[in-house]
């Protein structure tokens, strides 16, 4: 073999070795499991913690008005809803308050006049003419309206 | 006579326009995307097939779908960055229509078009569709966004190197670039909630439970009978992106 094929030859063997080593070592672990993704993305985003922890959390220590939320108009939505997430809340109960929505604005997200709101669905008001003065909380309590 | 004047010779241009139209051809005797025969078939033989559905007719426009999951899954607070929201669609009887999304719908709707020119109104919750042909990984260039055995479309954040590619392949603008994660972030049917045995977050704080979502193998699950029993339709067929998202009551204006 002449000498300049050699080379060439040779050339080419260091080339493509060196791309299978680099190949090799930056291809993560799990890559290819199961597709061409690395698989242990799926249980890294599995592990990842639930903020919203659901009615039955809240049932320990707030029974009562989670009994009568139950039994009222209100019953189809979680406490959550509306007081926000209660993971932090419920490890450190003293310290880490929810939020008490009391707002005119805040009740008018769902039962404000909208004629995309089908009617059967939910009441509403015309709050700008439905005692705008005053609070809805006053009148309507919200787990018992 | 040089190459040049010879590539846009008379032959030729008769040859590619030949080649062209049987291509055309070809393509419209394809079968176009239908969701239900789609959802109809078992695709995944080992575990659950997720697909997700929303019920225009009970969806009261309130965001709480939208807030709960920027919640849940740390979407950063500021507008413009959703995995979920919602729209609401005014025909006015003009003929003309308004799409309007205020905050994605988190602080609620107020009606922005007086009601004597309304001749329809309606709120459309939108969010990933979880396509099983998904035109978002097939774009990837790194293999970072993929689509598990189970039917969700995932992004690992490790292994994306924010090209944005797959922001602009998403037809129904589910995907954003998280800021400080320098990112693609989407929805991940909160895998994280189901993989522990609860719903979506969207889907336990929705007050008229107008979404659900659950395994489309399952004959029995709410999600199958809903497919069922509605009149179901999903966003953009013609594009054959295999969307399991599916609508009951959705208008065709809806894009």
């Amino acid at each position: 073999m002449p000498l300049h094929l050699k080379r060439l030859l040779m050339t080419g063997v260091v080339i493509v070795s060196l791309f299978l080593l680099l190949k090799h070592a930056l291809t993560p672990e799990s890559f290819g499991q199961y597709g061409h993704y690395r698989g242990n993305s799926m249980a890294e985003i599995a592990a990842l913690p639930a903020h919203f922890t659901g009615n039955q959390s809240c049932v320990s220590c707030h029974d009562t008005i989670v009994t009568m939320k139950s039994e009222s108009y209100h019953s189809e939505l979680t406490c959550e809803g509306c007081h926000g997430a209660a993971y932090k809340h419920i490890e450190s109960p003293k310290t880490e308050k929810l939020i008490k929505p009391d707002t005119n604005e805040f009740c008018a997200k769902c039962h404000s006049i909208n004629l995309a709101r089908p009617e059967k669905a939910i009441v509403q008001v015309n709050i700008k003419e439905h005692h705008p003065e005053k609070n809805c909380i006053k009148c309507h309590n919200p787990h018992q309206p | 006579m040089t190459e040049k004047e010879t590539s846009l010779s008379r032959r030729n241009f008769f040859k590619n326009a030949g080649i062209a139209a049987g291509t055309l051809v070809v393509a419209s005797t394809l079968p176009s995307f239908n969701a239900v025969l789609f959802a109809a078939v078992k695709r995944n033989t080992k575990g659950p097939w997720y697909g997700i559905a929303i019920d225009i007719e009970k969806c009261i426009g309130c965001g709480t779908c939208a807030k709960s999951c920027k919640i849940e899954n740390n979407v950063p607070q500021e507008p413009f960055f959703f995995r979920n929201w919602v729209e609401q669609y005014t025909i006015r009887k003009d003929g003309s229509l308004k799409v309007e999304s205020p905050n994605g719908g988190i602080d609620g709707f107020t009606q922005s078009v007086p009601a004597e020119e309304i001749e329809k109104t309606f709120f459309v919750p939108k969010m990933c569709n979880h396509c099983a042909k998904s035109p978002c990984v097939q774009v990837c260039p790194v293999g970072a966004t993929y689509e598990t055995e189970e039917g969700i479309v995932l992004v690992d954040e490790k292994y994306c190197i924010g090209c944005k590619y797959c922001i602009q392949a998403c037809p129904y603008g589910c995907r954003y670039f998280h800021p400080e994660k320098r990112v693609v972030d989407k929805c991940t049917l909160c895998f994280h909630r189901i993989k522990k045995g609860l719903n979506p977050a969207c889907m336990d704080n929705c007050p008229t439970k107008a979404r659900i979502s659950g395994d489309l193998n399952d004959p029995e699950s709410d999600i199958s009978k809903f497919v069922r029993t509605k009149n179901v339709y999903v966003l953009k067929p013609h594009l054959n992106t295999g969307s399991k998202l599916y609508y009951n009551a959705l208008n065709q204006e809806v894009r």
